[in-house]
């Protein structure tokens, strides 16, 4: 796993966005991307909050609202499916039921080795290439079962390696 | 003869997009020189002259914008591009940023010379984040080669650009709330008036327009609003670019000429190419979500701003969803209701409840539970919602379901019967598939 995210790596984040306040999303999607979880604990809220000077619950307006952002621990890779017309009126395959198959979750869930949480999102901007899924900040589209396969696979070798 | 011309789009894959050098050599930063010899009365004289509408989605004159903010004499003076492009099918800007991410840049930087502002931001959304680096680059690559940062082209005119970045929230496109969004605030729509003109970002005088709005800047300033303008029509000058997707032959980005008609972009070789796989075409959505839905009979419509509104169409975005037979209409109206019930801000009743009333509406259609009367609630509802929410977010929401029951009421009423043409609905299997 990640090595644990600390205060001092968390003020170094906010430190590196000269701890502005307009600067709020960037240090929180950056939090949670160091975070290993995928999302921003009370703990760093807590930091975010008396380092940017901006009460809590502010911190949590913003966390609850923005639908990149969670509160609540995800699995590392996040796979979010498009679900706008563009994409979700292609024939073929249901990549839904691939990615679910192929998991062995069901939409909204994380595996047990916290390693992928599956989730839908709005487009991502990439319908020419429908259907999509997007994996943090890569988007793969023309999906079919065999290109999930070795997506899903080639996640699971990096995590390996990394251990 | 080709329907297609490239004004916006000349660079694509042909330059390094963030590289100044290369951009210089194909003609960049030449419009930014002949700006600072010129008075910024003259520049705004020459947008409005051209006809350029905005390209985010509201085709407000870009010319007239201008010129209200530069009535206002307080400073400072801020521009904000809109690079959150959240309407589904609609990757425009997103080939501009990535692909010429300086003629956005340029863009900025001639308004600013011409607002005498410091201080560009651009709001790039979260989903863009890989784009976002490219950006950075350019923007840093374009201060050091002096087009960018302090006393650009050895003047003393001074002018930085920002990037901000959203995090997954379609509303923060509307105007008002991008600048909450940029300020690092939850992004809910502002009360408009005041307007952003007078009191936008951080409460100063504000210039928000979109990446592609921006992107054209730089061709008129050195064309001239005339020449632009006859790029396209009387009404809408210049280029645009298309997104198709959905069931088109082709899908990707295109730039036409305003004027051509809707059959050409759809059915084009060189554009659409048709709908894929040999289906016949059913309907198309234009402008993303929140635009009208048009059918095969309106395809010799001229894509004009001022034809298409005139015939209850839009340009919107430039989004062009393809849709083919086996696409059952109501299906379909779930699907985008679905889309603006997640993405409703919930800051105001009529889009929060309003939608997700629809859908149940729509659902009882759909599972042959309807009866005559949901019609005329329907209707309601929807003219409830365009009048009485709060931002363009709910006001838009039944647009799509509006032409539909204009032009396709008959597909309704086969529902009340249990008859779904396309042969989605009444069946044990899921739909779609
Ligand atoms: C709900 C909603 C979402 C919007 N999303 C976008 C968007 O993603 N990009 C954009 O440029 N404009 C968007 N707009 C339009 C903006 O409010 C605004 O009109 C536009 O940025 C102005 O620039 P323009 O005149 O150059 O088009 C949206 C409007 C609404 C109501
Ligand atoms: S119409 Fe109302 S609820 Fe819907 S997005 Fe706008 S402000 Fe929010």
């Amino acid at each position: 796993m990640c090595k644990q995210l600390t205060e001092k790596d968390v003020c170094e984040i906010i430190a590196s966005h000269q701890a502005s306040k307009e600067k709020l999303l960037s240090i929180l999607l950056d939090i949670q991307d160091a975070s290993g979880q995928n999302c921003i604990v009370e703990e760093w809220a807590r930091v975010v909050s008396a380092e940017l000077d901006l009460p809590l619950t502010k911190i949590y307006d913003v966390i609850t609202f923005y639908e990149m952002l969670s509160e609540k621990p995800r699995g590392k890779n996040i796979i979010e499916i498009c679900k706008s017309t563009p994409c979700h009126f292609i024939k073929g395959v249901n990549i839904v039921n691939i990615f679910e198959e192929e998991l062995c979750i069901k939409m909204g869930e994380t595996t047990p080795d916290n390693l992928f949480t599956l989730q839908y999102t709005s487009c991502v901007g990439a319908c020419d290439i429908a259907p999509v899924a997007k994996i943090g900040d890569e988007v793969y589209g023309n999906l079919s079962k065999d290109k999930i396969v070795d997506i899903i696979k080639s996640y699971r070798e990096a995590a390996i390696c990394q251990k | 003869m080709s329907k297609i011309k490239q004004v916006l789009s000349v660079n694509f894959g042909k330059i390094q997009p963030d590289s100044v050098e290369e951009y210089v050599k194909a003609g960049g930063y030449e419009a930014l020189k002949k700006a600072f010899s010129m008075e910024p009365v003259a520049i705004i004289n020459e947008v409005k002259a051209a006809k350029l509408l905005g390209r985010g989605g509201a085709a407000y004159p870009a010319g007239s914008k201008w010129e209200q903010l530069y009535e206002i004499q307080e400073f400072p003076k801020y521009i904000v591009c809109n690079a959150d492009e959240g309407e589904p099918g609609t990757f425009k800007d997103k080939m501009l940023l990535e692909k010429d991410p300086l003629r956005v840049i340029e863009g900025m930087t001639i308004a600013g010379k011409v607002f005498n502002s410091h201080e560009g931001y651009i709001y790039i959304r979260g989903e863009y984040r890989k784009i976002q680096k490219v950006f950075q680059s350019a923007l840093d690559n374009a201060e050091k080669a002096g087009y960018l940062g302090n006393n650009i082209l050895g003047t003393d005119f001074s002018f930085k650009i920002h990037i901000m970045t959203g995090a997954g929230a379609y509303v923060c496109g509307e105007n008002s709330a991008l600048l909450n969004s940029t300020e690092g605030k939850v992004g809910r729509p502002r009360i408009k008036p005041p307007h952003l003109a007078e009191v936008g970002l951080f409460l100063m005088p504000t210039l928000v327009n979109n990446v592609e709005s921006f992107a054209n800047v730089p061709t008129i300033v050195l064309v001239g609003g005339d020449e632009y303008l006859s790029y396209g029509t009387p009404d809408s000058g210049g280029t645009k670019l298309v997104c198709l997707s959905g069931h088109a032959a082709n899908r990707g980005v295109y730039e036409v000429p305003f004027g051509v008609t809707l059959r050409d972009i759809i059915f084009d070789e060189e554009i659409g190419g048709g709908v894929a796989n040999g289906g016949k075409l059913k309907f198309y959505h234009l402008g993303g979500q929140s635009g009208p839905i048009g059918f095969p009979e309106q395809l010799d419509t001229a894509y004009c701003c001022k034809v298409m509104r005139n015939n209850g169409l839009s340009v919107g975005s430039g989004a062009v969803v393809v849709l083919d037979e086996s696409v059952c209409i109501i299906d379909y109206l779930k699907s985008v209701t679905e889309f603006f019930i997640h993405e409703s801000c919930g800051k105001c009743v009529p889009c929060r409840e309003g939608n997700t009333q629809l859908q149940f509406i729509l659902d009882k259609f759909s599972k042959g539970t309807a009866t005559e009367a949901d019609f005329a609630l329907m209707k309601k509802l929807s003219t409830t919602m365009a009048k009485a929410s709060f931002c363009g977010l709910g006001q838009a929401a039944t647009t799509a379901l509006d032409s539909c029951l204009k032009y396709r009421k008959a597909e309704f009423e086969a529902h009340l019967n249990k008859q779904c043409p396309a042969g989605v609905c009444f069946t044990n299997e899921e739909g779609g598939e």
